[in-house]
């Protein structure tokens, strides 16, 4: 039964992350992050000068789910390359600063030289504290 | 609620030879170092899940998230 897959949702996920380049799954909108994390790894992949689609997992608790099923990664955001799951905020922030980041998206090398707007302190920022809540 | 030791020696206990430098303004968020030569020949993704399954049983809130982490193989 291939045109009845059993689980559409992760087929669905799994299309989106082999059929995109750059794609990013997180909290809101690239426009209206509702994450810190999110918004800090939306800026990393603007700074680079990269297009990439986005998947807002808030849309359907399910995403996540299944998302993190595929890539055995447990938290949002998480950004693939080329099909291959390059990490989640450290990662991508550290990628960034290092210029790696840039190498990786195939960016011209002088992108990536900004430095990324400090994380607010941990512990005073509203959108962590709603993060926890959510789980 | 856990203490930043507490998470440092969770993490030094989960990964054998690890050094991890764990600080925690609220003892909620919890930004971690951890440097590991078992993170050798690893990249960066599978360093951080080696991290990421000591506390895959719900410890930190249940929420992984509150660990922000950095990890070095030196």
């Amino acid at each position: 039964m291939t045109d009845q897959p059993e689980n559409p949702l992760r087929e669905a996920l799994a299309d989106a992350i082999a059929s995109n380049e750059v794609i990013l799954f997180m909290k809101g909108s690239p426009e209206q992050p509702m994450c810190g994390f999110s918004a800090r790894t939306c800026a990393a992949l603007t700074a680079t000068e990269t297009e990439f689609a986005a998947v807002d997992v808030l849309a359907d608790p399910r995403i996540r789910q299944e998302l993190s099923s595929i890539s055995n990664w447990p938290t949002i955001p998480q950004l693939f390359v080329r099909g291959e799951l390059v990490g989640g905020a450290d990662i991508v922030g550290q990628m960034y600063e290092s210029g790696e980041l840039a190498a990786v998206l195939g960016a011209p090398a002088t992108a990536g030289s900004e430095p990324l707007p400090e994380m607010t302190e941990p512990g005073s920022a509203p959108p962590l504290q709603i993060e926890n809540r959510l789980g | 609620m856990p203490t930043a030791d507490e998470v440092k020696a969770r993490i030094e206990s989960g990964i054998p030879g690890a050094e991890a430098e764990v600080t925690s303004d609220d003892n909620v968020h919890f930004s971690a170092r951890v440097v590991a030569a078992e993170f050798a020949g690893l990249n960066l993704v599978e360093q951080h899940r080696l991290v990421y399954a000591i506390f895959e049983d719900g410890e930190l809130g249940g929420s992984i998230h509150a660990l922000a982490l950095t990890t070095e193989t030196q």
